[in-house]
């Protein structure tokens, strides 16, 4: 089964790809201690830096840091450039779904989707429907992720729209592989990526309400508790901005003010990274203290910009996701540049026969999980695994969706053993303003487990630098 | 800036301020140790710590006798100690880490290193055998994160409630340490060499030996070491000089509601700007350090209500 895997080092025949010479050359000659020792180096700085994931508590055991991975994964100017034109047709599509869903529902009449899987969706806002977003902007921040089969052929494996995380980690990685291996950077041309937060300003600045000058932006947090706090801070800081907690915030005359040492002090863009449900007690959970009373209400009034817009969630859902190439004909006339994976949905009756007759080869996902849990990799699971979620398909059969197994590729990384293939996938980050743009490049997740295909950060996963190279 | 912000940022410079003169003083105290004398007197050095820190309820609550063992455990390592030079790194590092976008990266990295040096318990094996390795740590550190402070951080806002932070949080600190010294060290018949040693300890205590030398050239007196703590502008752990860096950046921060605070800090830095250490003899030392050090509670309380409790209307 292995030989199957696309290797984005080597060709079958074992030679190393053409876009990979100057690297593997780069680790032949030099010597083994010297990678050990910068591996080390690496480890240490990340670690002083503080770029941890998971949570900081009592106990300071419970930082977290990602395994960080010296060999990067390379990508080739063209598969770039083709995959880059997917990325923005694919948010465009998504950000005009958006807009019709809580509009004039177009999609919905042309019986292109069936109308109560968005209007039963979980994550449709109803308090949404008619509210005019400035430029009709929903996602601002789009993480894509997308994997690799073979040569050129991508897969996009799903739309990130509420708050994707880990760009820091892109913006990190660059940094840490500059400064370890300045000699690669001199012998390769690697688009740069380092200017992530300026296009994010720009973005967030650029969708600012109506007649605001100079808008105030900042970047909410749940707080230092939140798993992903690092990328908030840093975020805020790259920017220049703000990093503020709801209880900063508080809403009078439907404008929002954040509570500083000069008295208050107007907010007009928000780049959230609370989830809706926390974002405002007073309209969704009366139990969050994460959110500001009447945030909501302001934000219908056109005070105040929210990135990502409220009910963006409904655009990412899985039962959603085998849609997409459906929108992009739907909205833009165009054919999709990017392959969906083949999905089965449940509750459709014949889906949900294949899926329980093909478990073994299936990887089964509940539609609104998230991180890599309540899921079933069919091919790596246990015959008891199996019989298991056998009976939770049958009871729910509505929350699932079943996918083929991706063979995803795979790229050199360093292990115990020393170097061998791992499954990666890649996350870029697509920002919607005046403009859509991206950096060259994403986050790269590598499972470390042998044949594992869960890459997730919360499952144990680690990163890698990505590569651009410039024609 | 943000008023929670600012609380974070003025509460890490305090605690790790506070770290230092704890180390500090513990550093001096165990150097006093060494020098001949009866285990009464040794003992009463040591006591005098936990005095100063006003722990004692906590301290013997806990432990019998003030011995050096006791003392130096308590206040190094001890995690029910809020004072322990533990609890204030951590408590630092705390209230960094909730504004580590707002303090410079080298800030950050000097912060969370020294943190992780201290959770790695290199010093746990030394400290009982001599810990003079471990304050010159926790010296050198606090010395690291306020040459970054300075070296790196926009003059500020933000620089200006770390700076708030540490000077009131120094001022308290030099004013406890004259105030206890000049209790333990009642006169007594054989003056001389006490004076030196005790007085001389308290001046090392904080780094201030050889300024006093260069100031007055002359032997070691309790008015003279007094003055120069107290009175002396230049000196940059001085109650004169710290009064004068908080009027400054009290100035620099100000809002419309902190008149009332800069008035009382005005006033006091006035005191000692214009002040002549006779008079504060003549009145009392230790009326003047308990004075001093009630006012300077009162100025930490304004600040906290003017600049640092949110607020919600005005």
């Amino acid at each position: 089964m292995g030989a199957s895997f696309y290797n984005e080092m080597h060709a079958a025949d074992g030679s190393v790809r053409p876009h990979y010479g100057g690297f593997a050359e780069w680790l032949d000659s030099t010597p083994p201690e010297r990678i050990a020792r910068r591996r080390a180096e690496a480890d240490l700085a990340f670690h002083r830096v503080g770029i941890t994931f998971a949570v900081y508590g009592e106990d300071a055991g419970t930082e977290r840091l990602i395994p960080f991975d010296i060999v990067p994964r390379i990508i080739p100017a063209a598969e770039w450039t083709a995959l880059a034109a997917g990325l923005k047709q694919r948010v465009r599509a998504l950000n005009a779904f958006l807009k019709d869903i809580y509009h004039d529902q177009e999609i919905l009449a042309a019986g292109r989707i069936p109308p109560e899987q968005v209007l039963n969706n979980g994550q449709f806002r109803e308090e949404m429907r008619g509210v005019d977003v400035p430029d009709d902007i929903y996602a601002h921040i789009a993480g894509v992720d997308v994997v690799r089969a073979g040569e050129g052929e991508f897969y996009v494996l799903e739309d990130n729209l509420r708050v994707p995380s880990g760009v820091s980690y892109m913006i990190e990685d660059r940094k840490m592989m500059m400064r370890l291996f300045p000699e690669l950077f001199a012998r390769h041309k690697i688009a740069p990526v380092l200017h992530y937060p300026d296009l994010l300003f720009d973005s967030l600045g650029a969708v600012a309400p109506k007649g605001v000058e100079r808008p105030n932006v900042v970047v909410l947090t749940p707080g230092a508790f939140n798993s992903a706090y690092f990328e908030h801070t840093y975020l805020a800081q790259q920017m220049g901005v703000e990093l503020v907690e709801g209880r900063d915030l508080f809403v009078r005359d439907d404008t929002v003010w954040m509570r500083t040492t000069q008295g208050p002090a107007r907010v007009d863009v928000i780049y959230r990274r609370v989830d809706d449900d926390f974002l405002d007690p007073l309209a969704f959970r009366k139990d969050s203290m994460l959110g500001v009373p009447g945030l909501l209400s302001a934000y219908k009034a056109g005070r105040v910009t929210l990135a990502n817009a409220i009910g963006t969630g409904v655009a990412d859902d899985k039962s959603i996701y085998p849609y997409v190439p459906e929108m992009i004909r739907f909205y833009l006339g165009e054919e999709p540049l990017l392959n969906n994976v083949p999905t089965y949905m449940c509750r459709k009756a014949e889906d949900l026969a294949y899926t329980l007759a093909n478990l073994a080869d299936l990887v089964v996902k509940e539609v609104h999980g998230a991180g890599g849990y309540g899921m079933l990799v069919g091919p790596a699971a246990t015959r008891e695994e199996i019989a298991e979620f056998r009976k939770r398909l049958e009871a729910h059969p509505e929350r699932y969706i079943a996918q083929p197994t991706l063979s995803l590729s795979n790229c050199p990384t360093f292990v115990e053993s020393g170097i061998a293939p791992r499954h990666i996938d890649l996350r870029p980050f697509v920002l919607s303003g005046e403009q859509i743009r991206m950096v060259p490049g994403g986050l790269t997740r590598v499972a470390l487990r042998e044949g594992s295909l869960v890459v997730n950060s919360s499952q144990g996963g680690g990163t890698k630098d990505t590569w651009v190279l410039e024609a | 800036m943000l008023s929670r912000t600012a609380d974070h940022l003025y509460w890490m410079s305090r605690y790790i301020e506070r770290a230092e003169s704890t180390a500090r003083l513990l550093d001096v105290t165990w150097q006093m140790s060494m020098v001949p004398q009866s285990a009464e007197s040794a003992n009463q050095n040591w006591h005098a710590v936990i005095l100063l820190n006003s722990l004692e309820d906590a301290f013997f609550a806990k432990y019998k006798q003030a011995t050096a063992a006791n003392v130096l455990h308590f206040m190094i390592s001890d995690a029910e100690n809020p004072s322990s030079i533990h609890a204030c790194l951590r408590m630092c590092r705390e209230n960094a880490h909730a504004v580590r976008g707002t303090i410079t990266s080298d800030m950050w990295e000097t912060l969370n290193a020294t943190w992780l040096d201290l959770e790695s318990h290199r010093f746990d094996a030394s400290i009982s055998s001599g810990p003079g390795e471990f304050f010159e740590w926790v010296k050198l550190r606090s010395s690291l994160v306020r040459g970054a402070t300075l070296g790196t951080m926009l003059q500020d806002e933000a620089f200006h409630f770390i700076r708030l932070g540490t000077v009131l949080e120094r001022a308290d600190n030099t004013a406890r340490i004259l105030d206890v010294k000049y209790h333990v060290l009642t006169p007594g018949p054989d003056q001389g060499t006490t004076d030196f040693y005790q007085w001389g300890a308290l001046l090392r205590s904080v780094s201030a030996f050889e300024v006093y030398r260069k100031t007055y050239r002359a032997g070691i007196s309790p008015a003279r070491v007094a003055e120069l703590l107290i009175l002396h502008p230049g000196m940059p752990r001085s109650l004169m000089f710290c009064m004068r860096a908080l009027v400054k950046s009290l100035g620099l921060v100000a809002n419309s509601h902190s008149g009332e605070t800069q008035r009382r800090a005005g006033q006091l830095y006035s005191e000692l700007r214009y002040g002549r250490i006779e008079d504060i003899f003549a009145r009392g030392l230790h009326v003047f350090l308990t004075d001093f050090m009630r006012r300077i509670e009162g100025l930490g309380n304004g600040i906290q209500h003017d600049f640092l409790e949110a607020m919600q209307t005005t």
